[in-house]
């Protein structure tokens, strides 16, 4: 359930999450690696045991206030999850027969199978959402003007993707019939419209819609699958790990070439010309870049893969949801509410295409908003994120959370054989960790929740901290500005953008403890060395609010009176 | 979870020395002192000053007696000699094992109860050997080990943990040593490694018997109101009248000191201790003058700390007993021993 809290979908997102988190793990500043904090959550996702009775649920007194969401995509579900549970009445509208939105159309099933999003979907969807399949909005207007809702979200996502027009693109219907918009194939793909590709298949771009493609591609007959780069590896949009998975694959990534034609032969296409691109580069700018030459890849069938746009064919230039430029609405970054009070905007729809995880987070703010907005409040008036702390101190040598550090490297993920996983479409890859694995896997967690916390007034300045610190956090000096403090720690400050943590003045010589936060591996040794608990080891418990943190009516919180 | 030993993990920018190891390579097993205990930071001060001079680890010989100071000589150097004696026998241990190999550097280290009661004698008579080694006292003016009895360095006056008074004066292993000839006295404070390391490391160059005897509070026994061996009591009563810094062979002195601020002693090994007199009235050279300095700086119940005295023109323990210059453990073994023969001539001048 603690999964579940912020992240909603712990199943689906333990399996196929863009990991934002995993480079900000701190484990990566003392090894190569960080936790594998997404297949941990697969792991508590996939063991659970029966969860229905702790599942949030919706009040049987409603609260009169109706709420359309449009679209089914992790955006909008998140929503009516958070909504549901006030008393609000929730409606879905899905264009397509199934909710999930690119979840379901888009990420293959050997990534993400049906069953854990089914199940998932369903605990939200359960809860008396009216979720109104096959029913496309084709006016928002019109849906205004039924004032049958008081407020209405946009997560219809990003749909389109975007075209390659070079010569030879629309020569006959033959040679369009083999080349496909990535999004649109993986649709149809996941519908069982599409059953089969050529032998020899060119993938052009390299984000991860292009891994999704060719490892489909694999799995639909394709012997011979090419993803064709414009530059070089450090320039790829798609996951290490997802390049990694098609390289297992056998699938070839072929670098520098960029697309120049469709060849065509007879009305049918024969291959692609490529110009074969030189730069010249200074770590991740390019300085120059220089055509070397032209080369032709013979292929059968060629998908695009070069990015999505939002597009809003059915929302009415006159409602007052207003438009930039380039046809992307003007959403508030805060609150997600649109030029026009009554409709929010979430997911790859409000800023364009990003991640699922995105689209939930999204979800949660525009529910806080939605939720005070039909209260009659202001939305910027938001509850703060809330830090409690608490000791982890149990006994004399005791600490209540593992304070060890573990010198294990990065568990591996588990696959089903090469052979094996291409004779069906829908076999899961992953396996998921064992149990040793996860066991080892959390042990490389560095506690980060678990703060060093001083108190300057307790210190009598007998350097034991300092001593036992193994990555030599700490230091006692004379007290300066940073920049210069930074020049008399115990060692090297490496990571300048996080701030030093200085104390107050010492009582007995007025020096001030200085921690370099940077490489701590909350092992707790200065506050197991220190004989007045100056130093003490702190669980911080943030707390995130959502919109059920909000009171029913939205008035200011009260305080808690303890009897 | 806890009591866990400290992890391996070192911060990658630690410094290298010359012979390419960092401070961890020169740590040992893990302390099981007290927290807070200033005998833990004396050992972080030798690591520093051992891994500063680059000395091999298999180059240290670590000596002790009993006492909780000298327990210490297992949480450094694990890489080291070591020998942990019985209580106050350390220095013959010290002397015995110099004599036998010159190769190595001696660092004893032991307690006020060790060194000024039951081992007073052995102290003394280390000092007047000259043996080549740095005599470490860690002293917090009581027995640690045995639970806070006041030891022979408590001072008259100073309270025990429970309140009784200390009737019986000191002794100071300062003021001893300087009267029994030692030539390198130095006082610090396990508190203030800045002072401590290059005291450290210029006694474990100095040809001869060096003493630093640091003050180093017991936080279970000793460090509260009323001690005048506490964290608080030796800061506040803590008067450097000398700073060494240590200097390494073939290495220019660049600071700049007053006129009769900064004198350098130069070892035998080449390096120098540049001495920064705080008080410019006082010569670290002149034995005379010290005891009486110390002792007036007494009266006013100050601790002075520093290089309080050096002399390098005394002969060492080496010079004096003629040692063999080879280590007795490469010697060919028809060598070491005189042969049946032989014997039987030593044993006809007894007869
Ligand atoms: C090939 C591919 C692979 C991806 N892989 C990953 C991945 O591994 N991990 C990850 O985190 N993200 C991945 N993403 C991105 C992720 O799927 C999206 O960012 C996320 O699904 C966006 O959620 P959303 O709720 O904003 O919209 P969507 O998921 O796009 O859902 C929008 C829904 O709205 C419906 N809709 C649109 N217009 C209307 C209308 N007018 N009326 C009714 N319904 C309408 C659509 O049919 C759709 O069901 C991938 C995307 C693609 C294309
Ligand atoms: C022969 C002998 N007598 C007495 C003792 C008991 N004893 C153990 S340690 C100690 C005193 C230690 O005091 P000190 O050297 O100051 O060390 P500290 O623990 O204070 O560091 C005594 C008396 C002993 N171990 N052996
Ligand atoms: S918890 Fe304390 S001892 Fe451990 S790494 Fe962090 S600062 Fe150092
Ligand atoms: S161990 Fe505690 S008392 Fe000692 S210096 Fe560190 S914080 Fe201060
Ligand atoms: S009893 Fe005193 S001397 Fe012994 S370890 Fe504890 S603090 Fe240190
Ligand atoms: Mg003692």
């Amino acid at each position: 359930m603690v999964n579940r809290e912020s992240n909603v979908f712990p199943g689906i997102l333990g399996r196929v999450c863009d990991r934002p988190c995993e480079p900000a793990c701190r484990r990566g500043r003392v090894e190569e690696k960080p936790v594998a904090i997404c297949r941990l959550k697969r792991v508590a996702a996939d063991h659970r045991d029966d969860v229905t009775q702790f599942l949030p649920r919706a009040p049987r007194q409603k609260n009169g206030k109706r709420v359309a969401c449009i679209g089914a995509g992790p955006a909008s579900l998140t929503v009516a999850n958070d909504l549901m549970p006030l008393g609000y009445d929730v409606t879905i509208f899905e264009k397509w027969g199934t909710p999930g939105g690119l979840m379901r159309t888009n990420i293959p099933s050997f990534r993400l199978p049906a069953s854990v999003l089914a199940e998932e979907i369903g605990y939200i969807v359960d809860m008396g959402v009216d979720l109104r399949l096959g029913t496309p909005i084709e006016s928002l207007k019109a849906l205004l003007d039924s004032r049958e809702f008081d407020a209405v979200f946009v997560g219809s996502g990003a749909p389109k993707g975007k075209d390659l027009s070079l010569p030879g693109r629309h020569e006959t219907q033959a040679v369009e019939d083999h080349i496909h918009i990535g999004i649109d194939w993986l649709e149809s793909v996941a519908f069982d419209h599409i059953k089969s590709i050529g032998k020899r298949v060119l993938i052009i771009g390299v984000g991860n819609t292009a891994m999704d493609c060719c490892r489909s591609s694999l799995r639909l007959g394709a012997t011979e699958v090419k993803v064709m780069a414009r530059k070089p590896r450090n320039f790829f949009k798609a996951s290490d790990w997802e390049l990694e998975d098609a390289e297992d694959e056998n699938v070839e990534i072929v670098i520098n070439h960029a697309p120049k034609s469709f060849v065509v032969e007879n009305g049918k296409l024969t291959g692609m010309m490529f110009d074969r691109m030189e730069y010249q580069l200074d770590g991740n700018k390019i300085l120059s870049e220089k055509v070397a030459g032209e080369v032709f890849f013979p292929c059968d069938d060629v998908i695009l893969a070069i990015g999505q746009e939002n597009a809003f064919p059915w929302i009415e230039n006159d409602l007052g949801v207003e438009f930039d430029k380039w046809h992307v609405p003007k959403v508030d970054k805060l609150t997600f509410q649109s030029s026009r009070p009554d409709v929010f905007f979430g997911g790859d729809a409000a800023f364009g295409p990003k991640n699922i995880i995105w689209a939930v987070e999204h979800g949660h703010q525009a529910a806080i908003s939605l939720h005070r907005f039909l209260q009659g409040q202001s939305v910027r008036e938001r509850l703060p994120a809330l830090l409690n702390l608490s000791s982890r101190k149990m006994g004399l040598h005791e600490w209540s959370y593992k304070n060890d550090y573990n010198p294990v490297e990065r568990r591996l993920m588990p696959h089903v054989d090469l052979k094996e996983r291409f004779k069906k479409i829908n076999i899961e890859v992953e396996l998921g960790f064992n149990a040793e694995q996860a066991a080892a896997e959390v042990q490389r967690c560095l506690n980060c929740d678990v703060q060093t916390v001083f108190d300057a007034k307790l210190c009598i300045e007998c350097d034991a901290c300092i001593d036992i610190c193994p990555v030599d956090c700490l230091t006692m000096t004379a007290n300066r500005p940073e920049e210069e403090l930074r020049q008399h720690l115990k060692a090297p400050s490496r990571n300048k953008t996080q701030p030093l943590f200085v104390s107050s003045a010492l009582k007995h010589t007025a020096r001030v403890m200085v921690k370099d936060e940077d490489l701590c591996v909350h092992c707790g040794l200065c506050a197991e060395r220190c004989p007045t608990a100056a130093w003490d080891m702190q669980k911080s418990t943030i707390s995130i609010p959502h919109a059920s943190d909000e009171s029913p009516s939205c008035t200011p919180p009260q305080t808690l009176k303890i009897a | 979870m806890s009591f866990i030993t400290k992890p391996k993990i070192t911060h990658p920018g630690l410094p290298k020395n010359d012979i390419g190891l960092t401070r961890r390579d020169y740590e040992g097993g893990m302390s099981t002192l007290c927290a807070g205990c200033g005998h833990d930071s004396v050992t972080a001060a030798v690591i520093e000053a051992v891994w500063g001079l680059s000395i091999r680890p298999e180059q240290l010989a670590k000596l002790s007696g009993i006492g909780c100071s000298s327990k210490t000589t297992a949480y450094f150097d694990s890489g080291g000699h070591g020998f942990n004696g019985v209580h106050g026998r350390m220095p013959s241990i010290a002397t015995g094992a110099a004599a036998a190999n010159r190769d190595l550097y001696y660092v004893g280290i032991s307690g006020d109860g060790d060194t000024l009661s039951i081992g007073f004698g052995q102290f003394a008579h280390a000092i007047r050997r000259n043996v080549n080694m740095l005599y470490l006292i860690e002293n917090n003016g009581v027995y640690g080990l045995t639970k806070g009895q006041f030891s022979a360095s408590a001072d008259i006056g100073s309270k025990a943990k429970r309140g009784e008074e200390n009737k019986q004066p000191p002794v100071d292993p300062v003021m001893t040593a300087l009267m029994l000839g030692a030539t390198f006295v130095a006082r610090s404070f396990s508190g203030d490694k800045e002072q401590l390391v290059p005291l450290i490391k210029a006694g474990l160059r100095h040809n001869g018997f060096a003493l630093i005897d640091v003050l180093s509070p017991c936080v279970t026994f000793n460090d509260h109101e009323g001690s005048t061996k506490s964290y608080e009591f030796v800061r506040d009563h803590y008067d450097e009248v000398v700073h060494a810094d240590f200097v390494p062979p073939a290495t220019e002195i660049t600071a700049q000191y007053a006129e009769g601020h900064a004198l350098p002693v130069t070892l035998h090994d080449g390096s120098r201790i540049l001495l920064r007199k705080l008080d410019p009235s006082y010569d670290p050279t002149d034995r005379t003058r010290a005891i009486g300095y110390l002792r007036e700086k007494l009266q006013q119940g100050e601790h002075v700390t520093g290089l309080i005295y050096v002399d390098q023109s005394s002969s060492d323990f080496h010079a004096v007993n003629n040692t063999t210059a080879t280590p007795l453990n490469q010697m060919a073994y028809e060598k070491l021993t005189p042969g049946r023969k032989g014997m039987e001539k030593i044993m006809g001048r007894y007869r």
